[in-house]
């Protein structure tokens, strides 16, 4: 489904990102896992287009978008629900979600819409409320809804538990789960190693903006490096 | 009769700010910048229903359309060639930039129809065939209101109007607030930022023709200078309500109108500026994002 191959990034004279290679393929969950400043969300918004590499490509279905502009990239089936979320604050939460349909003709909206108030009742509750009110895991719900509204192929996420208490934690990871077993692709990228390790196929560890070690989620889990350094020993 | 004659003078001339209002507020709102040749686009719409009227015999309709179609353009040529380029570009670079602008289409305008005084034809004359003014006359013409004034504000209300319902209805007017927002997560929803900011380029200028057209058959003098004042009075006007905001502007502009009218009547002409801008300020402490603009905490 996706295939990275090779990318290099720098914001000005960081190298952020130093010959990363990953892939995702159809109907996995594949989590990308590091600390602070691994590249992690570096590595995602290359992917979607927001920042570019100089080397390498990036295989998306069979074709290379490494020069496909951002907004073009969710119509052929790529989503992303960015760090910190990134809702619009200012509208409704419904306004939000038809933002997420942007690129699908306007018949589409009504049965996606149907089918995200599915996953998230409680966003259905609120849906005429403005979203700078919505407490911080309503609005992590909301910012997955409202990629879910383009009817992804591959859905990206990017520390959907940051910040969030235990049971909402559970909450989102149940979400990940659910919408595995319908067949959506999902690269998942967090700090809670544990919780993400344990819902994956398989993963990556990126460390400094290189990856230093990779394997299925249980493997990964068991690893003795990756144990020490993510697990708490 | 002279206090109601002063209010609706202040609304008509409030409605004609909040138009320009309009334009200025939008284009912060998405690009963030302040656009100091928005005044200037009043001024060569202005001129282009001028010659249209004036030197060609157009019908009043054909000249408002010849200039919201120019002014159209041009807003968004001035954004492609001047501001694109500078989107990633301290903000004290755009703001020189944008003032460059204000210049050169001032000077540009000078150069190509003189620096002299025109006087406009006003789209609706003021007295018609038999001589007696073109006014709505109340109370045995006691209070006169000319239809220009009218006019002016009901395009002003139907301005304020279809741009709410563009920005809270349709698909396009959404994706524009959600551009003003984030415009990083907006193009992750496939939206196209750059025509975005065009269109609302080219919305703001269009406006800014409309609003020319109706200030000079108001006040029928043109001049390459013409729009400057009232762009910078607009602009406080946008301040006023709360930049970025569209009922603000609205509510700005005809207040501003209103507080102008009356600082002329009864205490000075030239203290009008003064005193409307001490009014700006006193609001500005109170509440620093103006009358209707409000900040939405951002939830960690
Ligand atoms: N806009 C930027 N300008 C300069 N440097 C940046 C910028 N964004 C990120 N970096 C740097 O690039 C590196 C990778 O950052 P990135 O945000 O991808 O890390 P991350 O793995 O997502 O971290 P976190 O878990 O804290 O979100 C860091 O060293 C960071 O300081
Ligand atoms: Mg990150």
């Amino acid at each position: 489904m996706l295939k990275v191959e090779n990318i290099n990034v720098y914001y000005g004279a960081i190298h952020a990102i130093k010959g990363v290679s990953f892939e995702v393929n159809d109907g996995e969950i594949v989590t990308l896992i590091g600390a602070n400043g691994a590249g992690k969300s570096t590595t995602l918004q290359t992917i979607s287009g927001l920042l570019h590499s100089p080397t390498g490509s990036i295989t998306f279905q069979g074709e290379n978008i490494a020069s496909v502009p951002a907004p073009k990239l969710v119509s052929k089936g790529l989503a992303q629900v960015p760090e910190g979320r990134r809702i619009f604050l200012n509208m409704t939460v419904e306004e939000n979600l038809e933002m997420g349909a942007y690129t699908r003709p306007s018949s589409e909206v009504e049965p996606h819409l149907a089918r995200v108030y599915d996953l998230f009742p409680r966003m259905k509750e609120r849906r005429r409320q403005v979203a700078g009110t919505l407490s911080g895991g309503e609005q992590q719900m909301l910012a997955m809804g409202r990629a879910l509204m383009s009817d992804p192929k591959l859905i990206m996420l990017d520390e959907p538990s940051m910040g969030l208490a235990p049971i909402l934690v559970e909450q989102i990871f149940d979400i990940i789960k659910e919408l595995h077993k319908v067949g959506t692709t999902i690269l998942l990228v967090e700090q809670n190693a544990q919780m993400a390790l344990s819902v994956a196929d398989r993963g990556y560890v990126l460390e400094t903006g290189k990856i230093v070690s990779s394997g299925t989620g249980s493997e990964l889990l068991n690893d003795e490096s990756v144990k020490k350094a993510y697990l708490g020993g | 009769m002279s206090f109601l004659n002063n209010v609706i003078t202040g609304v008509s001339l409030g409605s004609i700010y909040a138009i320009i209002a309009l334009g200025y507020t939008m284009v912060y709102g998405i690009a963030k910048m302040l656009n100091f040749a928005h005044g200037d686009v009043i001024m060569v719409g202005a001129f282009m229903c001028f010659f249209a009227m004036g030197s060609f015999g157009l019908p009043p309709l054909v000249g408002v359309l010849l200039a919201v179609v120019v002014c159209t353009v041009l807003g968004m040529v001035i954004e492609r060639l001047a501001y694109k380029p500078l989107r990633q570009a301290p903000s004290l670079a755009v703001l020189i930039t944008a003032i460059g602008v204000s210049y050169l289409l001032q000077n540009g305008a000078q150069i190509l129809w003189g620096a002299a005084t025109k006087t406009f034809t006003p789209i609706i004359s003021p007295t018609n065939a038999a001589g007696e003014p073109n006014a709505l006359q109340l109370f045995g013409g006691q209070l006169s209101i000319s239809y220009v004034a009218l006019l002016s504000i009901v395009v002003c209300l139907v301005v304020m109007v279809s741009l709410t319902l563009f920005t809270g209805r349709t698909k396009l007017g959404k994706a524009m607030r959600a551009c003003s927002e984030d415009k990083g997560a907006a193009q992750l929803m496939g939206i196209n930022v750059d025509s975005t900011i065009s269109m609302t380029f080219a919305i703001g200028s269009a406006l800014a023709a409309v609003a020319g057209v109706l200030m000079c058959s108001a006040y029928p003098i043109l001049s390459p200078t013409t729009g400057s004042l009232p762009g910078i009075r607009a602009f406080t006007a946008a301040v006023f309500g709360g930049i970025g905001s569209i009922p603000g502007a609205f509510l700005g502009g005809i207040l501003l109108g209103i507080i102008e009218t009356f600082a002329k009547a009864y205490i000075s002409t030239d203290l009008s500026d003064a005193v409307v801008f001490a009014v700006l300020i006193i609001v500005l402490l109170v509440k620093p994002a103006g009358l209707l603009g409000k900040y939405v905490p951002e939830k960690v």
